[in-house]
């Protein structure tokens, strides 16, 4: 299993993953408090991106109502703790059930009606919107007026409850993130990441190739949603306080797929990738406009969208196969 | 010879049209049967209800013993029955290799183990030194050879071929033919829809001819090709 895991990486890979590796590790004891939580928020996106990218960009099922996924994990996990004093690491064995539940439920509901591509993803919508609204009305989950996880001063990290300081999120969100990387780069090298990618690349085609597309879409769903729903259980331990208004709203889906389509979709790097440049991008943006005194309303959003679309049409397959040739990466024939 | 698949009586329509008309014939295990007609003829919809992409109004297929005509094309394909498109339809992103290697996965889920097989099937249909490009940028006859490629590495027991010489040039054809030969030597059934009589005349141990869906004659390559009635409906009257 390892042999094939590391299999066709050069020398010069192992270097940069290990230099990578060491910088990720030691990163917290150089930054001040307002750099590491720009660091998890990298983290996260990029956690939460690689989780999308298995469904669309293995997949080719395009989901934007991903923040379905994320709410279900932070709502389920925040009751528990809240309502019984179960910690996080338990409620995941709740969450993430609860999220594939959801997953297959849309997932069977246009596989098996044979709703795909754009009325696919407006239909990923309609559920997001739809808990949106629900979650409004669910008083033992706070409805509108907010779920609350108690806070304290914290003196030393408890991981067991994730009650702690940044640091401890920190490193929380780099395991989580290396995890989802392991797991999908084992993914793409068994015969599950192949059947995906002839989905993609031709449904008809794949179905003619005896590939029961049905169960593997639902897989790619189901794992999706439940990867989504750690994230979800992170962001509620981490902020401590959830709003249906925020948590589901659609921009929260968009912000989510974001990284790995800048990144470079399909890809085990992208989503990682796209979230640094994004949000490094986004907070350099807000200094220097800051700093120059263009302080007026938007500035900073037409900034952002100005260089997105400058990325998008310089690279539309995204940052990091262009990187990967820059780094002459590719693997060898 | 033992019946592989056995044609009963299939009719499609599409709504007031009759698309194939009462089709019956048998293919036994180890021969190329070709199916030819004009255009419109119903070869393809013929094609499509054998491989599962469309179910006949009446009658019935039975492969190897069992009745097929109500599975989709993936449960046809495990059971043994690996298709190519007319219009060829390569997973273009992924490479030449890759592509084989999906079929291939189908009977082995181990990846080092399907990639051999995949290698395998490269280097008999001339594509081995290819494996590492990507699919959408093989030329034409590099395409119908993966076509092909990509459907044998199902390991099936009957392969069905739409058109696979279309478009290909003489020399090109000829490669072809004679890896086909080489494939049915080695014990695979292979039925093919084919427009390009040269082919069909070096391949085929049976023909059967369609006109507006209904079977007009059904023989040797050599005995079809005089019979009045397929000369003047399909080869065209100056034949004569």
């Amino acid at each position: 299993m390892i042999a094939r895991l590391t299999a066709n990486v050069s020398a010069r890979s192992w270097a940069l993953i290990a230099a990578l590796l060491v910088a990720l590790l030691a990163a917290p004891h150089f930054a001040n408090d307002y750099l590491l939580t720009i660091l998890i928020l990298i983290l996260y996106l990029a956690y939460t991106g690689q989780a999308w990218n298995i469904m669309m960009g293995f997949a080719g099922q395009l989901s934007l109502g991903h923040a379905i996924y994320v709410g279900l994990g932070a709502y389920t996990a925040a009751a528990l703790y809240v309502h019984f004093g179960i910690g996080p690491w338990i409620g995941l064995l709740v969450a993430i059930p609860v999220a594939m539940a959801c997953g297959a439920i849309i997932g069977f509901l246009a596989f098996r009606f044979g709703v795909a591509g754009v009325y696919f993803a407006i239909l990923t919508i309609a559920f997001a919107e739809f808990a949106r609204i629900g979650f409004d009305h669910i008083s033992y989950t706070g409805g509108s007026g907010g779920f609350f996880l108690p806070v304290a001063q914290y003196t030393q990290n408890d991981l067991w409850n994730l009650r702690g300081r940044p640091i401890m999120f920190y490193y929380v969100i780099l395991a989580l993130t290396i995890a989802a990387f392991l797991f999908c780069h084992a993914l793409l090298r068994s015969r599950i990441g192949y059947f995906w990618f002839a989905i993609r690349e031709d449904e008809q085609a794949a179905r003619a190739l005896g590939i029961d597309t049905f169960r593997y879409k639902m897989a790619a769903v189901m794992i999706s949603a439940g990867m989504t729903a750690v994230a979800g259980v992170f962001f509620a331990f981490y902020y401590n306080n959830l709003f249906p208004e925020q948590v589901f709203h659609i921009s929260r889906s968009i912000e989510l797929i974001l990284a790995p389509i800048i990144g470079g979709i399909g890809t085990l790097f992208g989503p990682a990738i796209g979230a640094f440049v994004l949000t490094s991008l986004s907070e350099t943006m807000t200094e220097l406009l800051h700093a120059f005194g263009f302080d007026f309303p938007g500035a900073k959003q037409v900034f952002y969208g100005v260089c997105l679309l400058i990325v998008v049409v310089a690279l539309p397959d995204g940052i990091w196969p262009w990187v990967k040739r820059r780094l002459r990466l590719e693997r060898r024939a | 010879m033992s019946t592989l698949l056995h044609i009963d009586t299939i009719s499609k329509r599409f709504r007031g049209l009759v698309a194939v008309d009462r089709v019956s014939c048998e293919v036994a295990q180890g021969e190329i049967f070709a199916v030819i007609g004009p255009n419109g003829a119903g070869k393809t919809t013929l094609f499509n209800m054998i491989a599962g992409a469309l179910s006949p109004n009446e009658g019935a297929i039975t492969f190897a013993g069992e009745r097929i005509d109500a599975l989709r094309p993936d449960e046809v394909c495990r059971r043994g029955i690996a298709r190519t498109f007319q219009i060829v339809r390569p997973f273009p992103a992924l490479t030449v290799e890759e592509n084989v290697l999906v079929g291939a996965l189908l009977r082995n889920s181990d990846v080092a183990r399907a990639t051999a097989t995949a290698q395998d099937v490269l280097r008999r249909l001339d594509l081995f030194d290819k494996r590492t490009q990507v699919a959408k940028s093989l030329t034409l006859p590099d395409r119908k050879r993966l076509e092909v490629a990509r459907a044998l590495a199902t390991s099936p027991r009957l392969l069905l071929l739409d058109e696979v010489m279309a478009g290909l040039r003489p020399t090109e054809t000829d490669r072809m033919v004679a890896i086909l030969r080489e494939l049915n030597a080695a014990g695979l059934t292979i039925l093919l829809i084919e427009h390009v009589m040269r082919a069909v005349m070096a391949l085929a141990n049976r023909v059967l001819v369609l006109h507006h869906g209904a079977p007009i004659a059904l023989g040797k390559p050599a005995d079809v090709t005089r019979d009045p009635a397929v000369v003047e409906s399909y080869l065209g009257a100056e034949a004569l």
